[in-house]
């Protein structure tokens, strides 16, 4: 049974987080959330336990705490001051289940409006119960104290520009809503409030199967929506300890790695449209929906594609499809050039990108900022090299870093990784075995039509796996891959049922935007914006 | 057309009624805002896109100002928290105007019946068309905004556009 790798009294948690800090490396926080445990079959010593997750500083190990808090106080200390991630992770833990957190700089809702009462991941929350928002929020009770905390007075304060930007603004590609304070063009505090495209990922998984919930999954990051099946899926494969097909696993290497390009395809050419060069925007765009097609051939849909199962995948690959992968591989490749050959050597470009929102490493890290973003300033960390799967150790790739971490690097090393990708579809298309897509494990994939029409045991099968889900033994469990923003992780508890007890989603991009305010003050606000569309915040990753 | 006119002047002018022609003008020169919040923001940059072209329905100016739009596109799931948001936006565009609920989470909340999520935006502002799907075909988006155009042919510039509408955040 997994369950987590250590067991902490709550009155000890800072000291023993902070030993494993600066002791043992610890270095980066990856995830806080809330097991709710007053549905669960088991006893235990408390109602609320909350989950630490942490990665060391050589990426190679990870711990998970486990910490159950008095039923009464309902609080903990903060970690906030170790680690910059556990800010906004905290909070949401706060506004999901109401654990507080002692210490904590600013401990209010972050993805529930402010006029929401209760906290709806508790178990006794019904789903369905929503609550109207009349209003929305004038942040001054975050911009004041933080205008004051830099210095200002009262009346300088007045006298300041106080500007929203979104959550409706063509600049933040979605719903992210930053206030901020201008002096002139400079940005000098900015406050994120994020919580506009919150759609209940986490209530809606406990609600249904596990093969259910990979549709939900599609709409996290849905610039790359099979990366996430595929992070789901490897999961709940690793608690059922199936091991998939060789077949399954080159062919999610495949469509993964073609995911992969079109997240970087979206976020380069958004990017570049915010910089004024609306022709790459053109450039890029017409490969993507090359590849949609295929991706509609194969899984039936163009964005949401829902292909993975638990076990293996939905279809196996359709006739013709190796000649249509080529095509799209070439067409993204001149793309690419073609895109390149306007700003490579474009002094205009460089100016304008060029040590602009610029993130240092060790701040990355502490914000716990992954993928691009934390290559870009020069961190090697990539979870297809520092802790390979589906054997992306037998592929011959480079991890992409950059030197400066600014808007320049991260766009490069976008348009790097897409190469980098290629190169990974063409040797595992070249080597892709026979075989069966599916583990043959009648628990867990649906039988044939044949032999649900044709015996009663598969009948049987179809009915149980169907109305019933596939039955996870019990577990708490944690698993990670590499997605098109970075660590893509999910934390499933199982109470043996065939609905998940809890399924916690690791969104790479809610860290990178948790960190994006200390970013972009001191800056202008037009650089803001390209700094904005250069992290790739995608909303329905970070609000879930 | 019975006014002689063109008894007089030959094949030179063309005789029309004003709305028909204000409607003709209208329908092919729509202005839309795109408020997308979600996946279905993602595949409406599709629908801009070189391939499926939605300039050839003359609606490619694609406006981020509510005030200078007149077709809302709500291409996303709308949330509690976003609805007063999208409410305003709705107020701030000036008459005559249309609204397209793009997607399933926009028409009915979709498979996120939940705490969260408003389940349909037609309970927030008034809604012309209704696009399905999650996310929907650029096609389907098309043939949206060919019905809006039909709709708009519909108009008379004399009459006013009264809306009987009442929607949980007006009160």
């Amino acid at each position: 049974m997994f369950k987590c790798d250590v067991l902490i009294d709550s009155s000890e948690i800072k000291s023993r987080i902070k030993k494993l800090k600066n002791e043992e490396n610890y270095s980066i926080l990856l995830d806080i959330t809330v097991i709710d445990y007053l549905k669960h079959p088991d006893v235990t010593l408390s109602r609320f336990a909350v989950i630490y997750i942490l990665r060391d500083n050589t990426f190679k190990k990870q711990i998970s705490i486990k910490s159950y808090i008095d039923d009464n106080t309902l609080t903990i200390e903060t970690i906030s001051d170790l680690y910059k991630s556990a800010n906004w992770a905290e909070r949401e833990t706060y506004d999901q289940y109401g654990i507080n957190f002692s210490g904590h700089p600013n401990l209010k809702r972050l993805l529930n409006h402010h006029q929401f009462v209760g906290h709806p991941l508790r178990k006794d929350y019904e789903i369905t119960k929503g609550q109207i928002c009349t209003q929305t929020e004038d942040l001054m009770d975050e911009m004041h104290p933080l205008l004051i905390k830099k210095g200002y007075t009262p009346e300088e304060i007045n006298d300041l520009m106080l500007l929203n930007v979104g959550p409706s603004h063509p600049a933040s590609h979605g719903t992210i809503r930053n206030f901020v304070a201008m002096e002139g063009e400079t940005i000098t505090a900015c406050v994120t409030e994020i919580g506009y495209l919150h759609r209940g990922f986490e209530k809606s998984c406990e609600n249904h199967t596990y093969s259910q919930v990979i549709p939900y999954t599609d709409r996290l990051n849905y610039c790359s929506a099979i990366l996430n099946n595929i992070g789901y899926a490897k999961a709940v494969e690793e608690m059922l300890k199936i091991d998939i097909t060789q077949r399954a696993k080159s062919i999610r290497v495949i469509i993964g790695e073609l995911s992969r390009i079109i997240d970087h395809l979206v976020c380069n050419a958004a990017n570049m449209v915010d910089l004024g060069g609306l022709t790459n925007f053109w450039y890029l765009f017409a490969p993507r929906d090359t590849a949609y097609d295929l991706l509609s051939k194969l899984t039936g849909a163009r964005l949401t594609n829902t292909y993975t199962r638990i076990g293996g995948l939905e279809f196996d690959l359709y006739d013709g499809f190796a000649e249509d992968l080529a095509n799209v591989l070439k067409e993204v490749e001149t793309a690419c050039s073609d895109a390149l050959s306007l700003i490579a050597h474009n002094r205009i470009f460089h100016d304008r990108t060029q040590d602009v929102g610029v993130i240092k490493s060790d701040f990355a890290l502490s914000a716990g900022i992954s993928g691009p973003n934390l290559r870009s300033t020069g961190i090697a960390h990539d979870l297809r090299k520092d802790k390979p799967y589906y054997g992306y150790e037998n592929y011959d790739f480079d991890i992409v870093v950059g030197s400066h971490g600014d808007v320049y690097d991260r766009m490069m090393c976008r348009f790097e990784e897409m190469v980098q990708s290629t190169k990974i579809i063409r040797q595992a298309m070249k080597e892709l075995p026979d075989g069966p897509i599916n583990v043959d494990a009648p628990g867990i994939l649906l039988p044939s039509k044949k032999d649900v029409y044709g015996n009663i045991e598969g009948l049987m099968n179809q009915f149980k796996l169907t109305f019933e889900g596939i039955k996870v033994p019990k577990g708490e469990y944690y698993s990670s891959t590499e997605a098109g923003n970075g660590e893509l992780g999910f934390f499933i508890v199982s109470d043996g049922e065939g609905r998940p007890y809890k399924v916690k989603c690791r969104p790479p991009c809610f860290y990178s935007l948790g960190a994006y305010s200390d970013i972009v003050e001191g800056g202008m606000l037009a650089d803001a914006v390209v700094t904005m569309a250069s992290m790739n915040f995608i909303a329905g990753e970070f609000d879930r | 057309m019975g006014l002689g006119a063109e008894s007089a002047l030959g094949d030179s002018i063309v005789t029309t009624k004003l709305d028909h022609a204000i409607n003709w003008g209208r329908s092919y020169s729509l202005w839309p805002m795109v408020f997308g919040t979600a996946c279905c923001g993602i595949e409406f940059m599709s629908v801009a896109g070189a391939k499926y072209d939605l300039s050839r329905f003359g609606a490619e100016v694609v406006r981020f100002s509510p005030r200078q739009a007149d077709l809302l596109i709500v291409a996303g799931t709308i949330s509690y928290k976003q609805a007063p948001i999208l409410k305003k936006i709705y107020e701030q565009m000036c008459e005559p105007k249309w609204v397209i609920s793009m997607g399933a989470c926009a028409c009915s909340g979709g498979f996120y019946d939940n705490y969260t999520t408003v389940q349909g935006i037609d309970q927030i502002i008034p809604v012309d068309e209704y696009v399905a799907g999650c996310p929907p075909r650029p096609e389907a988006v098309l043939d949206a905004i060919m019905r809006i155009q039909e709709q708009a042919n519909d108009e008379s510039i004399i009459k006013d556009r009264v809306k009987d509408y009442k929607g949980f955040l007006d009160v």
